[in-house]
């Protein structure tokens, strides 16, 4: 038997929470801010705060998905020397919390490392797969290649805009579950989760995909029951972000964090399915 | 005749122009490296764009607009006591510094203004570094009556403020970017954000053979008429095609316009002048070909300045418009094959060749085309050296110097002398 064989462990723990009668709360952070210990520290709390998956940002020079907040925390762990290898080393330290941890990449540093090298270590650190905010399934045919080979998750994104042959092209691309971009635009809170999200989902599952989670603009705990309502997970960044870059002091940090999650996760709980 | 009239027909199509097509791919280069928000309106773009190709109309009005508002033909111009400093080479400049708004951005702004006409939008984006494209697309808003907001990192709006006010005196809104470098590349990933949030109302007028395709394929296209002018004026004046062409990449869109049309003329030499900066061993330059390595940034795969890590790298260059970490498919691609060659001018030396033509002919040309002239000084001693007869070197002058008096004036010192 292959890792091909494997089942994707992000689609179990959806499932398993399924079965409960609930959705995933999946957060993301990026690795190296404040600095690398402390993201490590960050995301085991927001873990221990109710946070089903982890999603780690590698931090890039270019990142054209992401809105202010995410921009400002990646060029601090930048400037501050978080290297690509530490994602890696961030990865295990988080994945010990027995969560599926995924790593969201723009497609240059992988590239750069070697897509079945980076595939490779990912693995190897305990990683679940990549979440590829700027590779589409057309021009992804080394990473499918290589994911399948090392066992990991491919999660792909699909908006608003994209057709229904594009849908099913990119559910039956994605392994994990599909990311639903809930509106046009970059991420960041936001007033309200746009109404295209629901349709939008509604429309992914339709054209193929077993589990489709929402992301882009989600931030209070009512936003997440909204979406926890019609969707299999809710990603939240952001504002999770927004707790550590206010916080005074790491400890405050963390602290910020708990509370937004445990926000969040009980927002996630109470919704109606 | 068809948009395409300075293109090609297919019979006439050699073996170099067929391989280099129409995208996604160069070879190994190019493809959309974006995300799946944008996908719709990339295809939306190459779709309508494939219809106008084809559709005699967008043609005729693109011609009637180049020869009514942009100036074109443009003219060559013969340079010998310039020439007379590249070995005895003949040289021989096309002249883009003459377009209306002073550079060969024109030429795609206009196509890619009436191309948004046509898919009903009513608001233009754009990235501009050292202000030419902006100027240009604010100029083609402002004829076709469309909302447009450009896209500047703050580092440059400061060192280009007058380019600032002319894209506010054509009625363009200016934002400056204040992220990551504060450089062209940042002002890039700002308009990606601008277009990927506004994609329904929005066309987001690309300014070089960069970016996700169609743009590398349809900014060339729209360049191209460069070339396919000069080839047939440099037969008129000299009976035989040029041996070399010698044009500056930044992006690479007015050099691709000029060597499209020879890329089967295997005899002619097509070569590319990269921003050497301070010396491409000195690690600050924007020669991204000489000194860089294939990856992926702003939506193509191509040759990068990057890090170990993968990590864009901050360029550097006296000319803002050269100053920029990646470059065209195309190029990345001609390089690969070999049908182009790409090297380094140094910022001194670019700054020789711009003082040498002001002096000698009374042209003061941009410091980009500046480094196109330095390459012919190289090439026509290089080729003189060799015992040729007299070579003919084409360079591509894609714009007029008048923006670049101030970099000028404190280069050669020219304020604190008083007179000069």
């Amino acid at each position: 038997m292959t890792v091909t064989d494997q089942v994707s462990r992000t689609a179990a723990r959806i499932d398993e929470l399924r079965s409960e009668g609930r959705a995933a709360l999946v957060g993301y952070l990026p690795v190296g801010y404040p600095d690398l210990e402390g993201s490590i520290a960050a995301a085991r709390q927001m873990v221990a705060a109710g946070v089903d998956i982890v999603e780690l940002g590698v931090p890039y020079s270019d990142p054209v998905m992401d809105g202010p907040m995410i921009q400002r925390a990646v060029e601090h762990a930048l400037a501050s020397g978080t290297r690509v290898r530490d994602t890696l080393r961030a990865v295990e330290g988080v994945a010990e919390t027995g969560v599926p941890v995924l790593v969201m990449t723009y497609w240059n540093p992988v590239v750069r490392y070697g897509v079945d090298a980076f595939a490779r270590d990912l693995a190897a650190a305990g990683g679940a797969g990549l979440i590829t905010p700027d590779l589409i399934p057309d021009e992804a045919g080394e990473w499918l290649t290589a994911s399948q080979e090392h066992g990991l998750d491919r999660v792909f994104l699909v908006a608003p805009s994209s057709t229904s042959e594009r849908l099913a092209m990119t559910a039956s691309a994605s392994r994990g579950f599909v990311y639903a971009a809930s509106t046009m635009g970059v991420t960041g809170t936001r007033a309200s989760v746009g109404s295209d999200a629901e349709r939008l989902v509604a429309d992914t599952r339709r054209a193929g995909a077993e589990r489709v989670c929402v992301g882009l603009g989600v931030s209070t705990a009512e936003q997440a029951a909204e979406v926890a309502g019609y969707a299999d997970g809710v990603i939240v960044g952001s504002a999770l972000v927004r707790a550590l870059v206010d916080a005074e002091s790491a400890a405050a940090g963390l602290d910020g964090i708990a509370e937004v999650a445990q926000d969040l996760a009980t927002g996630i709980r109470g919704a109606r399915r | 005749m068809t948009a395409t009239q300075d293109q090609p027909s297919p019979q006439e199509v050699g073996p170099t122009t067929q391989a280099a097509g129409s995208g996604p791919y160069f070879g190994d280069f190019g493809g959309r490296f974006v995300p799946e928000a944008l996908i719709e309106a990339l295809d939306e773009l190459a779709t309508e764009y494939d219809k106008a190709k084809a559709d005699p109309e967008f043609g005729a009005e693109l011609s009637r607009l180049h020869r009514t508002y942009t100036g074109r033909p443009s003219i060559i111009t013969e340079v010998p006591r310039f020439a007379a400093h590249c070995g005895g080479a003949r040289v021989i400049l096309k002249r883009e510094d003459l377009n209306h708004t002073g550079s060969h951005k024109i030429n795609n702004v206009l196509g890619q203004a009436l191309l948004t006409k046509r898919l009903g939008k009513s608001r233009v984006i754009a990235e501009t570094g050292a202000g030419q494209h902006g100027v240009a697309t604010a100029t083609a808003a402002a004829l076709f009556d469309l909302d447009c907001v450009i896209y500047m990192g703050e580092e440059d709006t400061r060192r280009q403020a007058l380019n600032v006010a002319r894209m506010r005196l054509l009625g363009a809104e200016v934002v400056p970017v204040t992220t990551g470098s504060r450089t062209l590349k940042d002002a890039i990933n700002e308009a990606l954000r601008d277009w990927v949030t506004n994609v329904d109302s929005t066309n987001y007028v690309f300014g070089t053979v960069g970016g996700p395709h169609p743009f590398p394929a349809m900014v060339r296209d729209l360049q191209r008429i460069i070339g396919v002018e000069a080839r047939q004026q440099v037969l008129d004046l000299t009976g035989r095609l040029p041996d070399v062409i010698a044009a500056c990449v930044g992006g690479g869109s007015n050099a691709i316009g000029i060597f499209h049309a020879f890329l089967d003329d295997t005899d002619v030499r097509l070569v590319g002048l990269e921003a050497g900066g301070d010396g491409v061993e000195s690690g600050r330059h924007a020669a991204t070909i000489s000194g860089g390595a294939p990856g992926v940034l702003h939506g193509a795969r191509s040759f990068l300045l990057q890090d170990e890590d993968g990590q864009t790298v901050e360029s550097h260059s006296i000319s803002a418009g050269l100053d920029y970490p990646g470059v065209g498919p195309e190029h990345s691609w001609l390089s690969t094959i070999g049908r182009a060659e790409y090297r380094p001018i140094t910022d001194a030396q670019a700054m020789e060749a711009f003082r040498l033509l002001c002096r000698t002919e009374g042209i003061i040309p941009a410091i980009e085309s500046a480094h196109a002239l330095a390459g012919a000084m190289q090439l026509g001693q290089e080729l003189t050296a060799q015992g040729e007869d007299p070579p003919v070197i084409l360079v591509n002058l894609s714009g007029r110097g008048d923006k670049d008096v101030e970099t000028a004036a404190e280069w050669f010192s020219l304020l604190d002398e008083g007179t000069s």
